[in-house]
Order: C-alpha cells, then structure tokens, then sequence
C-alpha cells in the first residue's frame, strides 16, 4: 500500500503491506542472558524433529550413548539423522507427543551427570566457539551441504524443513541473496535476539556458510527494529563483509514469513504455491544459521538449542537446552509455573500450539515456551461475522480469510479453493484481529487438511487404476 | 477443553500451577476490539450529532430517538425470543440502528410512524434475513424506507430548528413553524427563496431529518470513527468525492441551474450517510478497493438523484441502490493474492 512506501522510505525500514501489530511483550526476556539447563535425569528424543520422513532408529535399548552420536539415520532425503544430545544409557522405544497432535516414536536416554562448570563451558562454545576456521570460499559447496545433512540441521525457527535440502540448489537455479531471518516477528520470544547479540560472529559465520553453499554473492541480515542492540551487534559482526548487509525492518507480525520478509527487504513477491527459490533467495534462521556454522567447523549435530521460557513462568528467560528436555524440565529449571499459568504453548502465541502435556520434549524446532495467564486465555465466544473486512484488510498475503473460513464452514472446499484456499500461511492475522471472535485461521487450517487428504486420496486412487 | 495434567508423569511441575492447562487453536492473543466495541464507538460517535438535534429540535429529537430504540429493541428482543434465539441486544447493533434511524426521521413524525419504521427496520431488514451480518439492506434505511412509502406527506412534513431569527410566532397557535428543506428549496416549482449561507448548513440551524443538519456535529464523530479505526477513508472518500466531483461538474457546465458543490455537501444527508450509514459494515464490499467503488456509487446515486429525480434528497436510495450491489462489486473487486492466483 501507498502509506507503507512512504514510511518505508521516511523511516528507511523495511516492511511489509497489511499484517497486524500486537503488543511483543518481549521485555520479560529480552535482557535475561542465555543460561544454560542442566540436563534432566532422562531426555526423550523424536525420531522425527523435520518435515519429511522419520529418521530410522539404530539404538538398541540399554545402549551406553555419547553425546553427539547418531541414533537415527536419514529416512530418505528429505529428512534428517537424530542424535543422542546427552551421555547416557538408552530405555525402550516409547512414543511423543508432536505439537501436531500425531505420537512419534522416540527414544529416552538415562542422563550421566555433567558438572555445572562442564555445562558453563559448553554453552560458551555454543555461542563463542573459539579456534581457527577455513574461509568459506575455500570449503566445497557439497562439503557444507553434507555437513548440514550429516549435522541433522533443520530450519530451527519452527519450520524444520531439512537444511540440506534447502541448501542444495541444483545448478540451473540463480541464487543471489541469502537472507538471514532475524525478524522475530512472534511475540514474547526473544531467544534470536539474544543469539545475535551474544553469539553474532558465529552467527554471521553460518551465514557466510550458506552463501557460499548456494553460491549467493549477497547475504542481507533482516532484523525488526525493536531489537538495536541486536542490529547494533549484528553490524559489528558483519563490518568486514562487504558482501554482507543489514537491513533494517519495521516490527510487525508477520515480518518472519518468508512471504512478508522477502518482499520487505528485497521487493521481490514469491509467486503463490512458489518458493523463494524461485525469486533466487534462500532464507535462513539465525539460530539455524549458527547451527550451520557448527556443522561445519566442527561437525557438530544438532544436539542442542536456545529457546524462550517466558509468560507466567517465575524466572522468565533464554535458555540452553539439550535436545529432548522435557518442557517440566526447563519450567522446573526456571522456578516453575506461577498459579495463574493456564496455557502452554510451543513456540510464541501468534502460531504456537498448546501443549497439555509437559512431558513432551524439547526439539529442534522449539524456538520458545510461553506461558499464558487465565486472563489472558479468556476464549472469545463466536458470533455472526459482521462482514467488516478486517481480516481482508490485514491479511499479509491478500487473501478473503472470512470467505474461506465461511466456505470451509460449509463445506464447500471448491468455493474455498477459488478463494485461493491454499494459499494461506495460516500467520492467524485474521483470527486476531476479528472482532466477532471467529477462529478464522482454524477454519482455513482445517480446510488445508481437508483438501490435503482429498489430494491423497485421489493419487492413492490414481495408483490403483494404474 | 481443559486437561487434567497433575496425572502425567511430570506432574508435580503443573500440579503446583493451577491443576489444568487449557488447549486452544492459535492464535492465542486477540485484538480487543470486538463486536460490541465497535458498535459502541459509532454510538458515541452519533453523540455530538444528538446535542445539536437537542438544541435544533428540542424535545423531538428526544421523542423521536426513544421510540426508535423502543421499537427496535423490542423487536430484536421478541425475534429472539420466539425464535429460540439467544438474546443479542447486548452486541449494541440493534442501538446503532435505532439511532441512524432516528436521526433520518422529520423531527415531527407522529409517534406510531416513527415506531412502525423501528419495527420494521429490525424485522424486515435485519431479523428476517437471520440477524447481524446476515442481512443485504441497511436496517435503518429499509425502515426509512417504508416510511418514505407509507407516510409519504408526514415524511416530507419539515419544521425550521429552534431559535430561527424570523418573526415571532404565536406558540398557542402552532407547535412550530414548516419550512422547506434546503435541497427541496432548490427543486424546481419551489417559491423562489434565498437558499440559506453555506455556514448555516454546516452549524446545521435548517430545516431537515433529526441527526443530519449538522455537518460539524458529524464530521466531529466521524474524526472520532476514524481514529479509532472503527471505519477507514474508503467509502466517506469514494461517496463524498464522487458526489463534489458530480456537483462541482454540474455548476460548472450550468452554474445558474445547478447549485454550488459545497451546498451539497453541506445540505440534507450527505455527510450523514457517507460517514455513517454508507459505512454499515455488514451491508458494503469486504474488499478495501470494491469499498471505494461502492462509496463512489453511493456519491453518483446522491446527486443523480438529487439534481435530475423527483425527491429532493437522494442519500437513503442511494445507499440501498448500492447495498444490493455490495455482493457483486465484492465478486468483481476481489483482491488478488500476493504472488498471484494459485495456478491449476
């Protein structure tokens, strides 16, 4: 829209038509330094931590694991190994809870100890690691996509689509920029924040990393203006790349999509059902980013991540944990639940799922734990749409969310389709801003579902005929 | 739903919280802005315009105010009541319609027209479409228009506003002087009469409906409207712009036929519909651009109406003309996703 041009231009920040700003509520957080979790007596880890399909278990039970070693292999391409995160003894097979609903299968290590100073030290080499590294120019393509492959790494914003696969970018495709997802769009979360500003050259490493794995000339760090210190370190850290940039965004939801952040910074559109391959960028998480440049320099596995614990938590902060943590672990970590805690979700509040059951372990695609208060979590009652076209004038990719949800209500999935049904990104702007307390997004997203098994069923069918 | 965790195995964790953690679909924060609030935000943007009315027409705009929110209140309430419905008056829409109502009636009306135009402004364009954002017509302008039909001579029947400098009239006499809208004063076989100056119609001390004479009074609540957000530029711009752009038009090609652009927007209900009767959120386009367009159309219809048709205001038809339209401009001004149409 006009109005976002000329503040994009008056303001010199980058943004995005439409979306919606809610309060960020990252304050809670966003001064608390990374602490690192000491390991729980046992962690339970997901074979499946990706998109794509499950790793193949190669643990027996009552198996003495280190930290670091594989557990599970690759289940195809598009997948990713899984590693033991902690030294310990492995226990029988057992299953998880995903955030989707589904129960994968997982294996549970009995934690050996680890001194606290042992602990000190490894977050130090998370953040900081020291030592000499090899220029990127002068690593192999191939030799880093192998390591991201190798290393188990998946988009650690919460998407977890394999890195390697992303990565890997077959020839006939131009790659110019790599743009490195700082935005933090999601409210209360603040772990990326802290990543920037305490592990930044390891962060720009991994960024260099994945430029030079795609052959990008041109990497932009994108990161939202209620982060300066972030931007101000960030900046620092890039000062001796001159292929490297940082660009500046307004704060707003949803900035971190790839359809938003894209257009924002470099104003290029991902064409509808496209990627941003398409339009020659590849985006990478700052946490992501960071775990590249482990991968790479010293082969080492996703084995652990930085998360958010905020909300109604007594110490709310930014924490280091070993993959498989169960969330009690880290809320016990952080002086627990305060009385008034009615909801936990994985991830911020925008996108994030309830989980309503702490048990479930941390993966690698948990950037953050909010807890929310009764208040907080009042659920609207739904009422008739008043037509306002509030959802039509904040959704980020100009869709008629009211319409869609309608048709899903209906089931009428033709009639949501020519709405462009599948177009959405299910960023839930629609359902915040309704004022009739319609859970639009729901609807959408059920009706995504729909259409996915009908498109299931018609290939299951078409394979039959054959 | 509620789950009980303090039987899962990390219990002791969430067994020191409040016993049950709540899962609901994001996203879990919400914009405070609901139904009512917006409904509420028009209400108190109608009161700047309710003061002037009180002090143009006195005790009538009082009368004339509390029969509408009778009979309409009424109405949803029994619709509700016998449809097994649950009770909806406290989403405050039933109100707004009540006071768009009002404020287009002659300050005169007798008491049973103005309560069968609030029946049936609740009844026949709202609950029989199935209640709030079921409905095509805007419900207090199906009520006018029944009126309009029905009490065609009552509902052209104008009293000049109190206080108006003239000579004295005999209060035992007549309750209050008639006197001539300014639009029906520039229709023709109308006795010549200098038309009142533009800043009378802008204080709004002429002769015309409850709510509509003060263009100040409303641009103040409409000024309210807008920061809040509650409506935004795009249909007060298309309609107030179409209908100056027709007008300005009109007086130039012929000045001495066609009054000046700022006497209409000054005169009868233009400003009154653009801001709050146009913006109905139920009844136009979804689409920020067919909102535009169904402002736009709005504007043209007024002034067609206005300079070339037999009534002297043309704000009310207007409005309904482009309501039945709203679900077709929504069909054709569809926006298009970013990224374009999905292909296949």
């Amino acid at each position: 829209m006009i109005t976002n041009t000329i503040k994009s231009k008056l303001t010199n920040k980058k943004v995005f038509p439409r979306g919606v700003h809610p309060h960020d509520f990252k304050e809670q957080t966003r001064d608390r330094a990374i602490e690192a979790v000491p390991w729980p007596k046992e962690v339970v880890i997901p074979f499946q931590q990706h998109i794509g399909a499950p790793a193949q278990p190669t643990v027996k039970p009552r198996q003495e694991v280190k930290r670091g070693e594989v557990i599970g292999t690759a289940g195809g391409f598009v997948s990713a190994p899984v590693h033991a995160s902690v030294d310990g003894k492995t226990g029988p097979l057992t299953t998880v809870l995903t955030p989707v609903g589904t129960r994968v299968s997982a294996v549970p290590v009995q934690t050996a100890e680890i001194s606290q100073e042992q602990l000190e030290q490894d977050l130090k080499d998370f953040l900081q690691p020291q030592g000499p590294v090899k220029p990127a120019d002068l690593i192999e393509p191939e030799a880093i996509v192998k390591a991201a492959a190798e290393a188990g790494l998946v988009g650690m914003g919460g998407a977890t689509f394999p890195t390697h696969v992303k990565l890997k970018v077959s020839p006939e495709r131009k790659i110019d920029t790599v743009v490195l997802n700082g935005s933090e769009c999601e409210p209360y979360l603040t772990a990326d924040d802290r990543l920037m500003r305490e592990a930044s050259g390891t962060v720009v490493r991994g960024l260099m990393l994945a430029m030079r794995a795609v052959g990008a000339p041109r990497g932009v760090i994108a990161i939202e203006d209620n982060k300066p210190e972030a931007i101000a370190a960030m900046r620092q850290a890039a000062a001796g790349y001159p292929s490297v940039e940082v660009a500046v965004c307004a704060a707003k939801y949803p900035m971190g999509g790839e359809r938003q952040l894209i257009p924002a910074v470099l104003n290029r559109v991902i064409p509808t059902g496209g990627l941003p391959l398409d339009v020659g960028v590849v985006v990478v998480n700052v946490a992501t980013s960071l775990a590249l440049a482990h991968a790479v320099d010293r082969s080492r596995p996703a084995i652990t991540r930085v998360l958010t614990l905020t909300g109604a938590v007594h110490r709310p902060g930014n924490y280091y944990v070993a993959i498989g943590t169960p969330l009690s672990h880290v809320i016990e970590h952080a002086g627990g639940l305060k009385d008034d805690a009615a909801e936990v979700i994985l991830g911020g509040p925008m996108m994030g799922v309830t989980m309503p059951d702490l048990s479930t372990p941390v993966t690698k695609g948990t950037s953050g734990i909010t807890v929310l208060t009764r208040d907080q979590v009042v659920r609207r009652q739904e009422t008739a749409c008043i037509r306002c076209g509030r959802c039509v004038d904040h959704c980020p990719l100009k869709l008629m969310p009211t319409k869609i949800s309608q048709a899903v209500k209906h089931r009428d999935l033709e009639l949501a389709k020519a709405y462009d049904l599948m177009a959405c990104c299910e960023c839930g702007c629609c359902s915040y801003v309704c004022p009739a307390g319609i859970p639009v997004v729901q609807y959408i997203k059920s009706g995504k579902a729909a259409e996915m098994r009908r498109r299931a069923r018609e290939k299951a069918e078409a394979a039959k005929k054959a | 739903m509620s789950v009980d965790t303090a039987k899962e195995p990390q219990g002791d964790v969430v067994s020191s919280g409040p016993g049950g953690l709540e899962v609901q679909p994001a996203p879990h924060l919400t914009d405070p802005i609901t139904t009512r609030r917006l409904m509420l935000d028009v209400i108190i943007a109608l009161i700047p315009a309710f003061l002037a009315s009180l002090v143009f027409f006195q005790w009538n705009s009082l009368r004339v105010l509390a029969l509408c929110l009778i009979g309409c209140l009424a109405t949803e309430y029994l619709f509700n009541r016998v449809r097994n419905k649950p009770n909806s008056l406290s989403d405050l829409s039933a109100v707004v319609t009540a006071i768009i109502l009002a404020f287009s009636l002659p300050p005169t009306l007798p008491w049973f027209a103005v309560l069968m135009g609030a029946i049936v402004a609740i009844a026949l364009g709202k609950m029989f479409f199935g209640g709030l954002g079921q409905n095509i017509f805007n419900p207090a302008m199906v009520g006018r228009a029944f009126l309009m039909v029905t009490f065609a001579s009552l509902m052209t029947t104008w009293v000049a506003p109190a206080a108006e400098p003239g000579p004295p009239v005999p209060t035992d006499r007549v309750e209050a002087v008639t006197a001539a809208t300014p639009l029906a004063q520039i229709k023709p076989g109308d006795p010549e009469r200098p038309l009142p100056e533009t800043w009378r119609l802008f204080v709004g001390r002429t002769a015309g409906s409850l709510g509509e004479t003060s263009v100040i009074a409303l641009l103040i609540g409409a000024a309210y409207l807008l920061i809040r957000r509650t409506i935004d530029w795009t249909i007060p711009f298309g309609m107030l712009g179409a209908a100056l752009a027709f007008a300005a038009i009109a007086y130039l090609a012929a000045p001495g036929k066609f009054a000046n652009p700022m006497f209409h927007l000054g005169a009868g209900s233009l400003v009154f519909g653009a801001f709050f009767i146009a913006t109905d959120l139920v009844t136009s386009p979804l689409s920020k651009s067919g909102r535009v367009v169904f402002g736009a159309g709005c504007g043209v219809l007024t002034m067609v109406i206005r300079q070339f048709g037999t009534y002297p205001e043309g704000v009310m038809f207007s409005i309904l003309m482009m309501n039945a339209l709203a679900p077709l401009i929504g069909r054709w001004m569809r926006p298009t996703p970013l990224g374009g149409k999905a292909r296949g």
